[in-house]
């Protein structure tokens, strides 16, 4: 029997059961149908119900599914080098703001290099450099784009 | 008359230096990532959109546009070379694309993709400027309950087509919806979602959350490293390229199969090119005296999808210019950037922005001939872009993000959001959620509230007013299309039980 906590979609049913009811409560508390006509809680409440109904539909699905239906295997090896470069992406949005967006930049793409290609540093130094003064002379130079400035750029 | 000295002003527009290199940069960027598989033309003019802001809006809708059917282009080629498919419009294009081209007529595949694409291409536009004024009039006598049944009908459309689990298509389209719902509500400044969070007062930007869930979440879903497909081969001179008298004798009918079947389903809203490449093929192996040929190597598998797909791009812009309403992904994203820029698609657009529409139809007639050249004579210089290995590109794919998101607000919250959505991204693709709804629910949240307020404001609440001629219909209409799945597995089971009992 497949385990519950293993299927996407009882997971992502269970979220979207508790965004719907979220937006339904919230809308509870917003004027539903005022002098001039509907208020802001009108449409909410409405997309908020049918979110909770179908989310349970999902659930209620994926709890029934028979034993040895066929599920699409996660490829967790993928998944964490997904979410590793999420994380790259995440901080070198977060340095933006220290060392600038030229450095911030540099250090993102050496690291995909690096640690996710796998590739020599002969190869990755000399690709993050190049990308870094490419994005600067592009976009901030000839596009005269802001960009986000730090202690180097 | 009328039309012709229209279009005679578009030409005018579109010729134009400025308007020219734009043409040429989209349509040359498009057949660019066109090959490039993982990357579509809803990321990149999502990407490039915020970076349009200080152009003259008629030569960035020029770009967009050129982006838009140039990866359409762009994408048989690796279809044919790699049996991979550039853009998922192309898929069809694998089976007897890769079949002919292992068999040593690449040079023809490559060829007849080109031609077919230029002549439906050329049809989808012509088609666009004989319906889209007329269609444009009929709608003037829409009002906001007409758009809201419209609009409602539209999104029933992306969800019915979108995807596999339609349960998981409404859902996208519902958080779009309540993306959309996010700041303050205009009609009584009520603040709506915002986490206490004085940012998003003014609500999310709708390029936000498309750069997220297309590019970065796109990045995301492909950085698994698969060994690269063998290549086969461009052959080398122009002669080589092109299809012989008897290929082309062939193709006739799919040139008509393809530049009809195309426009009609791009005028869907919804169906896309995908699906109109599908069709085209479907009926063109229904109806070749050879159909044992397809799926081995037969030229009109080719011909008829490619052209399929471009003509559909000119259907496409038929709801989207003349009734505000797009019925894809980069056709949303095109209506934000038309919004953005400070115009408003809808039935007053083509009047009240001659220049815009007939520049941007005069210049799919020249965009098509530039593609014609680059994608016959120029075919092995792209080809030459399936070499470029991945970690070069996903790095200017979150950086090209990063400036678009940032240039548009100067917002660290705003990157934060990027990266938010680009999670979102990858745990829809991860979770088979499909993302054209969500995008269209965003899109069309905003406007279809406002509408649907609008009506019973009018009618004092009561929902009567959506039972006129034209609401009632529609709404009845996507009602039906949202049963369709239910009535096939009732039937389903019916059909089971019968089975059974007859066993």
């Amino acid at each position: 029997m497949r385990r519950p906590a293993s299927s996407g979609d009882f997971l992502s049913g269970l979220a979207l059961a508790a965004l719907g009811t979220y937006v339904v409560v919230e809308a509870h508390g917003w004027t539903y149908m005022g002098e001039d006509g509907p208020g802001p809680g009108f449409f909410p409440t409405w997309y908020g119900s049918i979110m909770v109904l179908l989310s349970l539909a999902l659930v209620v699905r994926s709890l029934r599914a028979p034993a040895g239906a066929p599920a699409s295997p996660v490829r967790w090896r993928e998944v964490g080098r997904a979410l590793m470069t999420w994380a790259a992406f995440v901080a070198c949005i977060a340095l933006m703001n220290w060392i600038g967006f030229a450095v911030s930049f540099a250090l993102l793409t050496w690291f995909l290099i690096t640690v996710l290609a796998r590739k020599r540093q002969r190869v990755a130094i000399p690709l993050a450099i190049a990308g870094a003064v490419l994005f600067q002379v592009v976009f901030s130079v000839l596009l005269q784009v802001n960009l986000p400035n730090g202690v180097f750029f | 008359m009328e039309m012709l000295s229209s279009l005679i002003h578009g030409f005018e527009v579109a010729t134009t230096p400025a308007a020219l290199g734009m043409c040429v940069l989209g349509v040359v960027l498009g057949t660019v990532i066109g090959v490039l598989p993982g990357l579509g033309p809803s990321a990149t003019i999502a990407m490039l959109l915020p970076l349009t802001f200080k152009l003259d809006p008629a030569g960035a809708m020029i770009m967009l546009a050129g982006i838009y059917y140039g990866a359409k282009y762009g994408g048989s080629t690796t279809s044919i070379l790699l049996n991979v498919p550039g853009e998922n419009s192309s898929i069809v294009t694998c089976i007897d694309g890769y079949q002919m081209a292992r068999k040593g007529r690449a040079g023809p595949a490559l060829g007849m993709a080109a031609i077919a694409s230029f002549i439906a291409g050329t049809f989808g536009v012509v088609a666009l400027m004989l319906v889209a004024p007329p269609l444009a009039q009929l709608s003037l006598a829409f009002s906001s309950p007409e758009y809201f049944a419209l609009m409602v009908m539209g999104l029933a459309m992306v969800v019915l087509l979108a995807g596999d689990s339609l349960v998981k298509a409404l859902l996208a389209m519902l958080v779009g919806l309540w993306i959309s719902s996010i700041g303050t509500d205009l009609f009584t400044a009520t603040t709506r979602f915002a986490f206490g969070q004085v940012e998003l007062l003014g609500g999310i930007e709708f390029i936000i959350v498309a750069i997220g869930v297309f590019a970065v979440g796109e990045v995301l879903g492909n950085v698994e490293p698969d060994e690269p497909p063998t290549m086969i081969p461009v052959p080398k001179g122009l002669r080589n390229l092109l299809p012989t008298r008897e290929d082309m004798k062939r193709c006739r009918f799919a040139f008509v199969n393809g530049s009809v079947v195309g426009f009609l389903i791009g005028c869907l809203p919804g169906a896309g090119s995908t699906i109109a490449s599908f069709i085209s093929y479907g009926i063109e192996k229904a109806f070749s005296r050879h159909p044992e040929e397809f799926g081995h190597g037969a030229i009109e598998g080719v011909a008829a999808p490619e052209g399929s797909n471009n003509a559909e791009t000119g259907g496409a812009l038929v709801p989207l210019l003349t009734l505000g309403i797009p019925g894809s992904s980069t056709t949303a994203i095109l209506l934000a950037a038309l919004i953005l820029w400070g115009f408003k698609p809808g039935p007053l657009f083509i009047q009240d922005q001659p220049a815009l529409f007939w520049g941007l139809v005069a210049s799919m007639y020249i965009g098509n001939v530039l593609l014609l050249i680059l994608n016959l004579p120029m075919v092995a210089v792209f080809a030459q872009l399936l070499r470029v290995p991945a970690y070069v590109i996903y790095p200017l794919i979150f950086g090209v993000s990063a400036v678009g998101v940032y240039s548009e607000s100067s917002s660290m919250f705003d990157l934060g959001l990027l990266a938010l959505f680009g999670l979102l991204g990858y745990a829809m693709r991860k979770l088979h959620y499909p993302s054209a709804p969500l995008v269209l629910g965003l899109v069309l949240g905003a406007p279809m509230e406002r509408a649907l307020r609008q009506s019973l404001m009018m009618s004092q609440g009561s929902l009567s007013i959506l039972f006129r001629p034209i609401p009632a219909s529609l709404l009845v209409a996507a009602a039906l299309l949202l049963l369709i799945p239910l009535i096939r597995r009732l039937n389903a089971a019916r059909l089971q039980v019968l089975d059974r009992e007859e066993a």
